[in-house]
């Protein structure tokens, strides 16, 4: 799960580390309030949504498409500033490199007070999953986007892999802001924040923490002037209190309905709707509707248990989708059988109105009976008995080969 | 023969009681697994599926020489019940939950990393050795004893790969769903050597996704120690768009790293038989072993 940034440097704050003062707001109103509040002159509008890239990044009508403003993310020096920058931000599509051509809506405003910034650099943690660890990284390289420095500059970004039972340890953090060339004051204020950075990540089950920049103040400080967190989701049934964090208005309404049903399901670009039992299996059967000349519409895996009901709320689902112009339902009936499934997909077809073709390759356990069902049924399912037929079925179904 | 498990293995169920457990627990005795003990903490003395039930793994290790443990035991507990067996150095953990926090599997492998003990899983289907041993939740008869290993991050695109090799012609030695996690106990080089060494096995399926560089660090492997089974591989995920998890927590394409594309070509470069079709994994393993 992400978090915004303010919800970010809230936790932050919670654990001691530094950072600029400022408050969210959600209108004019309240971001020209915390303006006065602030009583500094010049303070930085951040546009807040989760994806990165945003001062670079352009702000559009939603309506007109035109063009309001170059950066998502701007120094205000008075109050008509501040008013101007809000007003252009609050309500419209930010586009960056991350949130795709569709952008996103920026909801909400984080105000804060600008900082006399030294120097720029960068701090994160994520987990090493080849060393199966968690690992705190630093860069001299901040403000920079840390993909480009890793792949360009390897050697400028320093790692300490951290051991569970121990956590952090004070040499690490001190070896760590020695890698970042501190000196003086400027190392105790390092190794503070980089002690607090993990205890934070680690008490509230991160899976992903990055600082970027970390900066060194015009008083020697170091202080956190950016915050991307993302949670661990198999962590969140221990935090109840940042699963309010959650913003639905992130999501695609699609995949926040699906989540509801207990489904997986992930919204794509293409026409060929697709319903499977496993991930793995899932992520397959798109990959064979594009061998066959498709798109996949979707990503969506009903779990084990396939019976009428998970079919009728993946029928819901897909076709809440106007794309989609066929679907493909590939199961592998393991424990539950076949003849059980085909049973679920024909009372779905009767509560859902399906006007799409189905293709439905069944196979495992009682597949053939499975069939029998489906030929015998009052509806015009395409029955595949392979998974290669099916896709091409269902490609040709949506239309053809793209 | 077979890796890991076979006709010898006496196996433990953690968690036997549960829905999940006891009804795995009876698929698996229906497949001739010898289930020997279950354990429910503050349920011992009690009797589930026909053998005893103990409080603790030490308890039922001691009175039953259990060999491996299963788990179905739910994420909020599952890493202390995997703990639990470590210490009790049990030879073989299967951990069947799904769901498990990252920061609790990273403390389960500093306790693996200490012991003699092997973890496959979690967050998989299990393993078999068709007509031997069935630890997991597949479908036992959609197997055939033979000659092929299987090793896949999956479970239902395991079985169909299991499903083809058999439409070929081909049984299996062993089929093991390593898991679909970040962090995971055996990785596809611990399950290659197990098969290199293994002198029923003549070829291997390796069954991938996109998320991380297991892949590659498994083809890197395959050069490096002249494993010279035939291996056919297919990567799940080619089609799937960057920075969304796919259903696995560990099926993520992040910062440009562990794409299908980048797997595919790493496997290629390895001698490996990559097929782009999930549906030409049968047909492809019979185009070399003939």
């Amino acid at each position: 799960m992400k978090i915004h940034e303010y919800q970010a440097k809230e936790l932050f704050a919670r654990y001691g580390v530094a950072i600029p003062e400022g408050k969210a707001a959600d209108s004019v109103e309240s971001a020209l309030d915390t303006y006065g509040k602030l009583g500094s002159e010049t303070v930085v509008v951040k546009s807040q949504i989760h994806a990165g890239g945003r001062g670079k990044g352009n702000l559009y009508c939603p309506d007109s498409g035109e063009k309001l403003l170059e950066g998502g993310v701007h120094l205000a020096r008075s109050k008509e500033e501040v008013e101007k920058f809000a007003q252009t931000m609050l309500g419209h599509i930010l586009i960056t490199h991350q949130t795709g051509p569709e952008g996103k809506e920026v909801q909400q405003l984080l105000i804060e007070s600008a900082v006399d910034i030294k120097r720029e650099m960068y701090a994160g943690i994520v987990l090493d999953r080849a060393q199966r660890k968690f690992v705190f990284m630093v860069s001299t390289e901040g403000g920079m986007d840390i993909e480009t420095v890793a792949s360009k500059t390897p050697e400028k970004i320093v790692k300490q892999w951290i051991d569970p039972e121990q956590g952090l340890t004070p040499n690490q953090a001190e070896s760590l802001a020695e890698a970042l060339n501190l000196t003086g004051d400027q190392i105790g204020s390092a190794v503070a924040i980089f002690s607090a950075l993990w205890t934070a990540f680690s008490e509230n089950d991160c899976s992903l923490m990055e600082v970027n920049p970390l900066v060194v103040t015009g008083s020697d400080k170091v202080m956190a002037l950016d915050a991307k967190i993302n949670i661990d989701d198999n962590g969140l049934f221990r935090h109840p209190e940042l699963k309010e964090l959650n913003d639905p208005s992130e999501e695609d309404p699609a995949e926040a309905e699906a989540s509801k049903y207990h489904l997986n399901y992930i919204k794509l670009d293409g026409n060929v709707g697709c319903m499977v039992n496993g991930a793995g299996l899932a992520m397959g059967t798109m990959d064979i509707i594009k061998l066959y000349g498709g798109e996949p519409a979707n990503f969506l895996d009903v779990g084990g248990v396939a019976n009428a009901e998970t079919v009728a709320n993946g029928f819901k689902i897909i076709l809440s989708d106007p794309n989609v112009q066929s679907i493909l339902i590939n199961i592998f009936g393991g424990i539950v059988r076949c003849d059980r499934v085909a049973q679920g997909v024909i009372e779905a077809m009767e509560t859902e109105k399906v006007e799409v073709p189905v293709v439905v390759r069944l196979e495992g356990t009682n597949s053939k009976e499975a069939s029998q069902l489906l030929s015998d049924a009052n509806f015009d399912f395409i029955v595949a008995d392979s998974l290669g037929y099916a896709a091409e079925k269902a490609v040709s179904a949506a239309g053809g080969a793209s | 023969m077979s890796i890991l498990i076979d006709q010898h293995t006496r196996l433990l169920i953690q968690g036997i009681t549960g829905t999940e457990g006891s009804f795995h627990g009876q698929q698996m005795q229906e497949y001739g697994t010898n289930v020997v003990a279950g354990v429910t903490p503050g349920k011992g003395g009690q009797q589930a599926l026909g053998v005893p039930v103990y409080n603790s793994v030490q308890e039922a290790v001691e009175s039953t020489e259990a060999n491996a443990t299963v788990v179905f035991v739910p994420p909020a507990f599952a890493a202390g019940a995997v703990i639990e067996a470590i210490e009790a150095e049990i030879g073989l953990i299967i951990c069947i939950t799904e769901g498990i926090p990252t920061k609790d599997m990273v403390m389960v492998n500093a306790a693996l990393e200490k012991s003699e003990t092997r973890m496959v899983g979690p967050n998989c289907p299990g393993l078999i050795s068709p007509g031997k041993c069935k630890i997991g939740i597949m479908p036992g008869f959609i197997h055939k004893p033979g000659s092929i290993g299987v090793i896949s991050r999956s479970g239902t695109l395991t079985y169909e790969a299991v499903h083809q090799l058999c439409q070929a012609g081909f049984g299996q030695s062993t089929s093991l769903g390593i898991g679909g996690d970040p962090i995971i106990g055996t990785t596809f080089i611990d399950a290659l050597k197990l098969f290199a060494n293994d002198d029923e096995t003549n070829g291997v399926v390796l069954i991938g996704e996109i998320g991380g560089t297991a892949e590659e660090e498994a083809a890197d492997w395959v050069v490096l120690n002249n494993f010279d089974k035939p291996i056919v591989a297919f990567i799940a995920g080619a089609t799937a768009p960057p920075g969304r998890r796919m259903g696995h927590a560990g099926a993520i394409i992040a910062g440009g790293k562990g794409t299908a594309e980048d797997k595919k070509s790493a496997l290629t470069a390895a001698g490996i038989h990559v097929v782009d079709s999930p549906a030409g994994i049968g047909s492809t393993m019979k185009e070399i072993i003939s």
